[in-house]
C-alpha cells in the first residue's frame, strides 16, 4: 500500500482516538469544571460524618462550589474535621452554617453551605462555628427516633 | 577468504554435528560444500555466516575470527557477505524491488534515484527486471530465487554464500541458476560457497568440492577428481548409488525376526 | 509414586512449570531488547506508522462495533435493573462509570488480543518459518530493531486509543437507546454521569489500564511469534496461545490494577 495512504488512515485512526479521549474528559467527565480553579480551604467539626467521602461535593445553592480535601478525627475533641477546597471565587460570610445532606434519598452525601449574614468572609484556614454545623442524618437515629415517637403516642392516653 | 581450522560444533554435549573439519576457500574461486542430508553442511554454512560460533577451533573469514567479534563487527562482517537462503526468504511485505533496495535503504544513505538504477540492473542480470513490481507470492520458485540471488549480491558482497540454491528447480531454471552462480562470481570478482547436494550441477560449476559425510571431512578434490574417485563414500554420493557405505535402512533389528518368522 | 501411573504426574508437572520458568525468562530478555533497540524506529517514524495502520486501523471497526453493541445493552440491562429502585435517571453514571474504569480497557483489550495480537503472532512465526528473520541477520539487519520493535511500540500506542474510542462508542450506544429509544431524561443522563465521572479517578485509570494492557498482549504476541517452532503446526500454536495467554493475563492483572486504583472508592 502507498505510504501516503497509510499515513493517512494512521492518522485518521489517532485523531479519532484522541477525539474520543477529549469527548470523555470533557462530555462524560467532570474535567471542565475542575480546570484552573483556584481555591482555599476552610474546615468543619462535625459529630457525624455519615457516609461522607474525600472528593465529595461541597455546594451551595445546590451548586457545586468545591470539594472535600480531607476527612480527620479530632483526638482532643472526639468530632470529625472536614477540610474543603471551595473555589476563591465564592467567598462566604463568617457565620455561614455547613451541614451534611444526601442527593436525593439514597444518594451520595455532599456538604451545603449557607451563606450566613455577617460582613466578614472565611478566610484561608478558618473554620465554620461549630455551632453552626449540622451531622449527617443516619438512618437508625431517624428509625428509632420514629420508633420512639410511635410508641410514646400510642402510650400516651388520648 | 575463508579458513577453517579444525571447527567442531555441538549443540549439545553428546551429539557432535561437525568434527574436526580443516577448509580453505582461496579467494575468486567457487566452492562446493556437498554430502547428504544431515551431514552438517548447512551448519557449516552457518558457522562461516558468523551465526553460530564453533565449540572449537577457530573459522576465519578475510582474516577476522568470527568468534572473537561482537554483534558489531559481526554485522560489519555480514555487510560484505550474500546469503541465498534455500526458499529464496524472500520479504513478503515487499515488493520484488523494495526487496532487492532493502539492504541499499538499510545501510547506504544513497538517493532513491541511484538506488532505482541500482536495482534495475541488479534484476537484470538476473533476467528479471520486467517483474520488479510484483509480489513475492506472486513469483514461480525459480523466479523468486532469482529475486533473492539479485538482492543478495545488491552491495557487491565480496562472500557469497548458497544453501541449497539448486533443490526443487526445474531443469531450465537449474540451468539458469548455474550459470548465474558462476557469472556473478566472476562478474563481482566475489568468492562463492554453494551448500548443496546436486551433484551433477555441482561438479560443472564449481572449481573445488569439500565432500561431508557424518560430521566429518570425508574427501575433497576438484569436479574431476570427484568424478574419478575409488573412495567408496565418494562413489556412492557422486554416483547416487542406492547401497553403500551409506547404508540403505535405517538401524532396525533383523527383519525376520520383525516378522516373527524366527 | 512418581511415576506414569500416578493420578498426577508431579514430574511433568515439575518439568513444565520449569520450561514455563526458563520461557518466562527468555521472553523478559525479549522485551527488554526489544525497548533497547527501538531506537531506529523511532529515527524512522514510517516503520511505525505502517503498524500502526495494521493493528490499530484495521481494529478499528470491530472496537466501533463492539462498543455500540456494549454500550447499547447495558443500555437496556441498566434500564431494568435502576428501574426497580426508581434511579433510571443514573443510567448515565451507569453506562459512563462501567465503560471507562472496566469495560473499555478490558474488553477492547482483549479483542485487540484476538485480532490484531494473533495477526501479529502468526506474521513474525511465518517469517521466522520461511527464514526471513533469518536472511534479515545475515544482512546485518538486527530483525527485533527493524520487525519487533515497530509493532511493540504500535500496539502500546493503538490500545489507549482504541479502549477510548471503545468507550465513547459505548456512552454514545447508552444514549442511543436509554434515551433515544427508552426516553430517559436526557439532561439527567448527561449531569449525573458529569457530575460521578471524575477525570483523574476514572478516566485517567482506565488509560493507564489500557496502557498496562497495550504493554501486555504485544509484548505475549510478539514473543510467541519469535519464539514458535518454525513449523505449520508451530505457528498455529503459537497463534492459539496468544490469544489465550493475553485474555488470562488481561483479566488478571485488571484485578491487580483494580484493586489497586479503586482501593478508596
Amino acid at each position: 500500500m502507498e505510504r501516503s495512504t497509510i499515513d493517512l488512515w494512521v492518522g485518521l485512526f489517532v485523531v479519532a482516538g484522541l477525539g474520543a479521549l477529549t469527548i470523555l474528559a470533557l462530555k462524560v467527565g467532570n474535567m471542565g469544571s475542575l480546570t484552573g480553579n483556584e481555591t482555599y480551604s476552610i474546615s468543619a467539626q462535625f459529630t457525624d460524618i455519615g457516609g461522607l467521602k474525600p472528593r465529595a461535593a461541597v455546594k451551595s445553592a445546590g451548586v457545586v462550589v468545591g470539594r472535600v480535601a480531607d476527612i480527620s478525627f479530632d483526638g482532643d475533641k472526639f468530632v470529625a474535621k472536614v477540610t474543603m477546597n471551595v473555589e476563591k471565587r465564592y467567598k462566604f460570610p463568617k457565620d455561614s452554617s455547613a451541614a451534611i445532606r444526601t442527593a436525593g434519598l439514597l444518594g451520595e452525601q455532599y456538604v451545603g453551605l449557607e451563606a450566613g449574614g455577617e460582613e466578614a468572609m472565611l478566610l484561608s484556614g478558618d473554620g465554620i462555628k461549630p455551632s453552626l454545623t449540622q451531622s449527617a442524618v443516619v438512618l437508625e437515629k431517624l428509625i428509632s427516633q420514629f420508633m420512639y415517637n410511635k410508641a410514646a403516642e400510642g402510650g400516651s392516653p388520648k | 577468504m575463508v579458513e577453517i581450522i579444525g571447527v567442531s560444533y555441538s549443540y549439545d554435549r553428546r551429539r557432535p554435528i561437525l568434527t574436526g573439519i580443516n577448509m580453505v576457500v582461496p579467494r575468486g574461486k567457487v566452492v562446493a560444500i556437498m554430502g547428504i542430508s544431515g551431514s552438517g553442511k548447512t551448519t557449516l554454512l552457518r558457522l562461516i555466516g558468523g551465526v553460530m560460533k564453533p565449540t572449537t577451533g577457530s573459522v576465519i573469514v578475510d582474516g577476522q575470527r568470527t568468534n572473537e567479534l561482537d554483534r558489531d563487527g559481526l554485522y560489519r562482517m555480514r555487510r560484505r557477505m550474500g546469503m541465498l537462503f534455500q526458499f529464496g526468504a524472500l520479504f513478503t511485505d515487499l515488493s520484488v524491488y523494495d526487496n532487492v533496495a532493502f539492504q541499499m535503504r538499510e545501510h547506504t544513505d544513497l538517493p532513491e534515484t541511484m538506488i532505482h538504477d541500482l536495482v534495475m540492473m541488479k534484476l537484470d542480470s538476473v533476467g528479471l527486471r520486467g517483474a520488479h513490481h510484483l509480489m513475492p507470492s506472486e513469483l514461480s520458485g525459480g523466479m523468486a530465487r532469482r529475486v533473492a540471488l539479485a538482492r543478495s549480491t545488491a552491495l557487491d558482497p565480496s562472500l557469497i554464500l548458497y544453501d541449497e540454491p539448486f533443490t526443487g528447480l526445474d531443469p531450465i531454471s537449474l540451468g539458469v541458476t548455474r550459470n548465474l552462480v558462476r557469472k556473478l562470481n566472476d562478474a563481482l570478482g566475489s568468492t562463492s560457497i554453494v551448500v548443496t547436494h546436486d551433484v551433477q550441477e555441482a561438479l560443472d560449476v564449481v572449481d573445488y568440492v569439500y565432500y561431508l559425510s557424518g560430521g566429518k571431512m570425508v574427501a575433497h578434490g576438484t569436479p574431476e577428481q570427484m568424478r574419478a574417485s575409488t573412495d567408496p563414500l565418494v562413489r556412492q554420493f557422486v554416483w547416487g548409488e542406492a547401497d553403500g557405505p551409506v547404508a540403505y535402512q535405517y538401524p532396525s533389528r533383523d527383519f525376520r525376526e520383525e516378522l516373527a518368522l524366527v | 509414586m512418581f511415576n506414569r501411573g500416578a493420578i498426577i504426574n508431579f514430574r511433568g508437572v515439575g518439568h513444565h512449570t520449569v520450561d514455563n520458568v526458563l520461557r518466562l525468562g527468555f521472553a523478559t530478555r525479549f522485551l527488554v531488547l526489544t525497548i533497547l533497540h527501538s531506537g531506529t524506529c523511532f529515527r524512522r517514524m514510517h516503520l511505525i506508522t505502517r503498524e500502526l495502520y495494521y493493528t490499530g486501523v484495521l481494529s478499528m471497526i470491530i472496537i466501533v462495533v463492539s462498543g455500540l453493541f456494549v454500550g447499547m445493552v447495558m443500555g437496556f440491562q441498566g434500564y431494568q435493573t435502576l428501574k426497580t429502585y426508581g434511579s433510571e435517571s443514573a443510567l448515565g453514571v451507569l453506562v459512563a462509570l462501567s465503560l471507562v474504569r472496566e469495560l473499555g480497557p478490558v474488553v477492547s483489550a482483549l479483542l485487540f488480543a484476538s485480532r490484531a495480537g494473533s495477526a501479529m503472532t502468526a506474521e513474525i512465526g511465518l517469517m521466522k518459518t520461511t527464514e526471513q528473520l533469518s536472511a534479515m541477520e545475515m544482512m546485518a539487519v538486527d530483525p527485533i530493531a527493524r520487525v519487533v520493535a515497530p509493532r511493540f511500540w504500535a500496539g502500546v500506542i493503538s490500545m489507549p486509543l482504541l479502549a477510548a474510542i471503545f468507550s465513547a462508542m459505548g456512552v454514545y450506544g447508552g444514549y442511543l437507546i436509554g434515551v433515544v429509544f427508552i426516553g430517559v431524561d436526557e439532561g439527567s443522563f448527561w449531569a449525573q454521569m458529569q457530575s460521578a465521572v471524575d477525570f483523574r479517578e476514572d478516566i485517567v485509570n482506565g488509560v493507564i489500564k489500557s496502557v498496562v494492557f497495550g504493554i501486555a498482549v504485544t509484548w505475549i504476541a510478539l514473543f510467541e511469534g519469535y519464539d514458535a517452532p518454525p513449523t505449520a503446526e508451530g505457528v498455529s500454536g503459537a497463534t492459539t496461545r496468544t490469544v489465550v495467554t493475553s485474555s488470562l493475563v488481561i483479566l488478571g492483572l485488571d484485578f491487580i490494577l483494580t484493586a489497586f486504583m479503586f482501593r478508596g472508592i
